[in-house]
């Protein structure tokens, strides 16, 4: 695709030759433009700032009953695992001979746990909790490993603040290379 | 053509085999003219297999291998059992396969919520975030872009975690080594997409997203996505397989398989990685000190031999071909040395495929074995110079509970029996 301002430049540098040569957009360009309702409805990641977080709240005490309905099945008593993941636990384990990760000794994002269960859990019915369900039982397994309190509040606000123990756990071996 | 030029060294028993298939086709033909039948006094008693005086079958729409080789089959790695039968890995049985391009059917592939059956004309690819043109494609608006054909790898991060057991598993070298698999892709350079979306200068990242029931998703550097990677939409010829990511999929030569997002639904550009389960939780490499390192995209250097291999038998003394597999994220397989005597000594491997950036390379060499014990071993080197490390050096750098990206060398042990086993050295 040539773009107007593609043409622009070449016809204003005046070289002819150079716009035959030079690498632009050089798809048929066959998508559809994408609405805001539509992106809104797809869009469901959730990266360390909380943006995209939607409406909605839970403590651990309204999500210890999700927690019992849909999730101790896989993840066991308090998030102790099996035979799925453990999802409690662990912490000062890292750097023993037997290193037990879990959310609460190796996760360094409390963002990436409402991301994970919104997209993900339970295994036989994704997408199936609301958001207040979601909010719960991310803030009961934080209440498992003891970062957030029985009553405390998470929501759009609430849950990219709380901090991680293993959040200075990682070395981004990409953008230190 | 001389009897001799019909007996190839290097396989079990051949001379027997064909001396077994003469004479048993002189039996049926002697068989025929004892019946006594006077009408066919004229019939042709040259040797001949009962297929050779049949009419064979008719076409076939999708050809199948033959009956004779269906146990070849790929090995599962279910670590949730029937809890989550399409969570884990079928790996590749390559000590069965030979060559450097994997079956599509043997392909290994891993997933996190088993094969999702997707309809092609309800799936779309939707790119957005910081693009100046939101856009999303229908699956028939993909495949009428210009496209590229490319021979490949792809690796699991977890593969030959089954080599850190802590004793060596008396398994098939598929079923340790076997997550990665190579083949011929097909489809439209992502910079092609990404250009036609305009991505602003600030976007650094792509949010790769799948439309399994996992949404499985990784966040892969624009640098990459503008580089090598494509939007894979046929493997082998054929349009991709439902396990291998139909009707889309996100390939990103070299890096760690699980970048590489089957079921392909969504890109976002962003600023910064999303730090997904997928990037944080799982694919994250622990170190001894505790702490682990993130975004490790590259595969290492790595080879392995694919036969003999752990289970086999050599059923003879005498001449053997000691073949199998390399490749390398960081492009292209240099040199493979093979040992006999656990590392003592290395010869250089005859290769094939070499000449290929990040795809398989097939590597040879003949081998006499006379009965004594020896201990197998392959060692790449890549034209970046990294050598694939000792298994003693790999496990020193990492914390017991890493299985990320082992590339250490891979050791067969033969003892006087022929048999063929795993072993730790």
């Amino acid at each position: 695709m040539y773009t107007r301002d593609h043409v622009v430049a070449c016809i204003g540098a005046v070289i002819l030759a150079a716009c035959a040569t030079q690498t632009g957009p050089a798809g048929p360009d066959l998508g559809r433009a994408a609405s805001a309702e539509e992106i809104a409805a797809r869009d469901i990641s959730i990266p360390p700032s909380g943006a995209g977080l939607p409406a909605g709240a839970g403590t651990a005490r309204q999500g210890a009953a999700v927690y019992a309905a849909k999730c101790v099945s896989c993840h066991g008593d308090k998030g102790a695992g099996k035979p799925a993941d453990p999802l409690a636990g662990g912490i000062g384990t890292l750097a023993t001979a037997k290193p037990v990760r879990t959310v609460g000794s190796y996760w360094p994002h409390a963002t990436t746990l409402f991301d994970y269960v919104r997209r993900a859990m339970p295994l036989r019915e994704p997408l199936s909790l609301t958001n207040d369900e979601v909010y719960a039982v991310s803030a009961y397994v934080l209440w498992l490993n003891g970062i957030v309190r029985e009553d405390e509040r998470m929501d759009a606000k609430t849950l990219p603040l709380v901090k991680m123990p293993n959040r200075d756990g990682f070395v981004d071996e990409w953008s230190k290379r | 053509m001389k009897k001799d030029q019909l007996d190839v060294p290097a396989a079990p028993r051949p001379s027997q085999g064909r001396r077994a298939f003469l004479a048993q086709g002189a039996a049926i033909a002697t068989g025929a003219a004892s019946a006594g039948l006077t009408a066919n006094a004229g019939a042709q008693t040259l040797a001949g297999q009962p297929w050779e005086r049949a009419y064979g079958a008719p076409f076939d729409g999708y050809g199948q291998p033959s009956r004779f080789e269906q146990p070849v089959m790929r090995h599962y790695l279910k670590p949730y059992g029937d809890l989550a039968p399409g969570t884990g890995a079928a790996l590749a049985p390559i000590e069965r396969l030979e060559g450097i391009i994997t079956p599509s059917g043997l392909h290994s592939n891993r997933s996190h919520s088993g094969v999702p059956d997707i309809d092609p004309k309800l799936h779309e690819l939707l790119i957005h975030g910081l693009v100046a043109r939101p856009l999303t494609f229908s699956m028939d608006a993909l495949l009428s872009y210009p496209m590229t054909t490319r021979i490949h790898f792809v690796e699991c991060s977890g593969n030959s975690n089954r080599a850190l057991a802590p004793q060596p598993l008396q398994i098939p070298a598929g079923a340790i080594h076997g997550n990665m698999s190579c083949s011929e892709w097909t489809g439209i350079p992502l910079r092609t997409l990404l250009e036609e979306a305009g991505v602003k200068p600030e976007a650094k990242w792509l949010l790769a997203e799948g439309a399994d029931s996992a949404h499985m998703s990784r966040s892969v550097p624009l640098e990459k996505a503008l580089d090598d990677a494509m939007i894979a939409l046929y493997q082998n010829g054929e349009r991709l397989r439902p396990e291998q990511g139909y009707p889309v999929r996100l390939l990103l030569p070299g890096w760690e398989g699980n970048m590489n997002v089957k079921w392909l639904r969504r890109l976002k550009a962003t600023s910064e990685p999303t730090q997904t389960k997928d990037e944080t939780s799982k694919y994250t490499d622990l170190r001894k000190d505790g702490r682990a390192m993130q975004f490790t995209y590259e595969m290492g250097v790595k080879s392995v031999i694919t036969k003999p291999s752990s289970t086999m038998t050599l059923p003879r003394h005498g001449l053997y071909e000691i073949t199998g597999l390399a490749w390398t994220g960081a492009g292209r397989i240099r040199r493979v040395e093979v040992s006999t005597d656990g590392g003592a000594t290395w010869k250089d491997a005859a290769l094939t495929g070499e000449e290929r950036p990040k795809a398989f390379a097939r590597f040879r060499l003949p081998w006499r074995w006379t009965g004594g014990e020896a201990l197998l071993q392959s060692r790449a080197t890549d034209e970046k110079g990294n050598v694939q490390p000792a298994r003693k050096d790999w496990i020193a750098l990492w914390s017991p509970g890493n299985i990320y990206h082992n590339n250490s060398i891979v050791s067969w042990s033969v003892a006087a029996d022929g048999s063929v086993k795993n072993v730790y050295a």
